[in-house]
């Protein structure tokens, strides 16, 4: 579904993407895992267009690399990104409206099934978004993604700050993302979620992919993880 | 009480004309963070297409076209002209929009010279729709404020009640992400800026048979449409409504019940010298000092509440 070969991005002069190399099948689950600064963000970012991409991205086997953010996004990728930008000025159904992109075709996900995964967003659907909770704001940024109907989405952090209860209920929405036949481009902090929800893992530093395996090799080698994850 | 009516009702009318052409000003603004100055000189456009095309086909066809045309024009500035300069940042954009306004100025004294062009009010509304205590209201009047009304109304169920009302208002706060949910932003930036173009436009054709259709028009009424955005908050649409009522209203009252500052402080027990150094100041009538005070309001708001009275950002 979405092969990336020699991907390189910069921040400036800051060479931050230095020749990424990874793949995603149809309906798989993939977690781009590494410490903070590898260029895990920017890897998403460069996929979606918002930081220039220099290398090969290719999605359901067309060359994305270069073309509009908006284009992207109508191609099937959805973007979670990790700041959770939710619009202030409109409300909680106002921002789920906005993730549709085809208002004349039903994709996989109606606003009711948003609601009924979280019926906090349900009883402020009429809310502003600038007044509901972190929690709820993370969660309004997955499922206004999901609106979409992307065949891909990329989900930047998507636990990062938010109460263990919460953290419950995003590894739940990963799992009915999936079951939908959706793939899924992870980056996590939470190697325990990451593990128990991805089917291939892949792991970063210093702007390139350091390792690719299968959850079970990933936990049989100790090496990887105290060089490349452990603080 | 009936002259006071009479005054209120000019006021709220030069009022809604200032609103018609900031409502386009702060949409682009708000959206794009583009200070066009070029805004009044697509609102003379508007006023010197309209007296052309009513020269041959008459008004109304000219209310319609006269905008549209004036809304491509500035959707090809921002598509051309603008969307290059973007990437140097406001300061360019700025310049950009300045020097707009001198080129549309020199053409339009090419085109149709420097002298006014005789723009009226069209014969089918020139007439008096009704007189209450002595005083004549006309029709065309009328007319221009039930536009005026219409416009923003129409202007407020578009941004409050419709899609492309949604992803505007997205796209003012956070454009990157809007584009990355599927939207076309520049694409709707454009067209925000053709439609910000044609609202002047509008305020042209409506304006331009009463105030006067020449080349200085642009620049008399170009700064006072920033007082009236800046004043009602950047962004802000009900802002700009009524700032625009507020200072249409204060300065043809000023006009209307013209008296002297003498005067004023004579009511309040303070008498000036007639010789003294002070007699300059106290001769000036408030029909004087009208045209000071939309600029008196803009600085004593700067200092004062720089973000204006609803906008939600500083200037």
């Amino acid at each position: 579904m979405l092969e990336v070969q020699g991907l390189h991005a910069y921040y400036g002069k800051s060479h931050i993407l230095q020749g990424v190399d990874f793949k995603i099948g149809e309906g798989e689950i993939v977690s781009l895992l590494g410490r903070n600064g590898v260029g895990r963000s920017t890897t998403l970012k460069a996929i979606m267009g918002e930081v220039p991409p220099q290398g090969s991205i290719l999605f359901q086997g067309k060359e994305i690399a270069g073309r509009k953010m908006h284009e992207i996004a109508r191609s099937g990728i959805g973007y979670v990104p990790e700041n959770r930008n939710i619009f202030p000025t409109l409300t909680v159904r106002q921002n789920l409206v906005l993730g549709i992109k085809n208002m004349r075709k039903q994709g996989r996900w109606s606003i009711d099934d948003m609601f009924d995964m979280f019926p906090n967003l349900r009883e402020r659907a009429d809310a502003l978004g600038s007044v509901i909770s972190g929690g709820e704001q993370q969660m309004l940024t997955m499922c206004r993604t999901l609106m979409g109907d992307p065949d891909l989405v990329m989900i930047d952090e998507p636990t990062e700050g938010l109460a263990p209860k919460l953290v419950e209920q995003v590894r739940e929405l990963l799992a009915e993302i999936a079951k939908r036949g959706i793939s899924i481009l992870l980056v996590e902090q939470k190697l325990d979620i990451a593990l128990k929800i991805s089917n291939r893992l892949y792991v970063m530093g210093h702007g390139e992919i350091v390792f690719e395996g299968t959850v079970p090799e990933f936990t049989a080698n100790d090496q990887v993880r105290k060089e490349w994850l452990e603080v | 009480m009936e002259s006071f009516i009479f005054a209120l009702f000019n006021g709220v009318l030069y009022g809604m004309l200032l609103f018609m052409l900031a409502s386009g000003l702060t949409l682009i603004f708000s959206m794009m963070g583009v200070l066009n100055f070029a805004h009044a000189s697509f609102f003379m456009l508007g006023a010197y297409f309209a007296y052309s095309i009513s020269t041959y086909v008459g008004f109304w066809p000219a209310l319609i076209v006269a905008p549209l045309i004036v809304g491509v024009v500035g959707a090809l500035v921002e598509r051309y002209g603008l969307r290059p300069v973007h990437s140097y940042g406001h300061v360019a954009e700025l310049l950009f929009t300045f020097g707009i306004a001198y080129v549309i100025e020199e053409i339009v004294k090419m085109i149709w010279g420097q002298v006014p062009v005789p723009y009226d009010i069209p014969e089918s509304l020139n007439f008096t729709l009704f007189a209450w205590a002595g005083l004549d209201y006309s029709a065309y009047r009328v007319f221009m404020l039930l536009v005026s009304v219409g416009i923003f109304v129409a202007l407020f169920a578009l941004l409050t009640k419709t899609r492309i009302g949604l992803i505007i208002r997205a796209a003012v706060s956070d454009p990157t992400h809007v584009a990355t949910l599927g939207h076309d932003v520049p694409t709707i930036f454009m067209w925000t800026f053709g439609f910000g173009c044609a609202l002047a436009g509008v305020a042209g054709v409506l304006g331009g048979n009463v105030l006067g259709t020449e080349p200085a028009m642009a620049l008399q009424l170009g700064p006072i449409v920033f007082v009236v955005i800046v004043v009602g908050g950047l962004g802000s649409l009900g802002g700009a409504l009524i700032a625009a009522l507020l200072i249409g209203i204060i300065q043809t009252m000023a006009i209307f019940y013209d008296f002297g500052i003498n005067a004023a402080l004579l009511a309040v027990g303070i008498e000036i010298d007639a010789a003294g150094m002070f007699r300059d100041f106290a001769r000036i009538t408030t029909a004087q000092a009208s045209p000071v005070i939309p600029y008196l309001l803009l600085v004593l708001m700067l200092i004062f509440r720089p973000r204006g009275m609803f906008g939600t950002r500083d200037v």
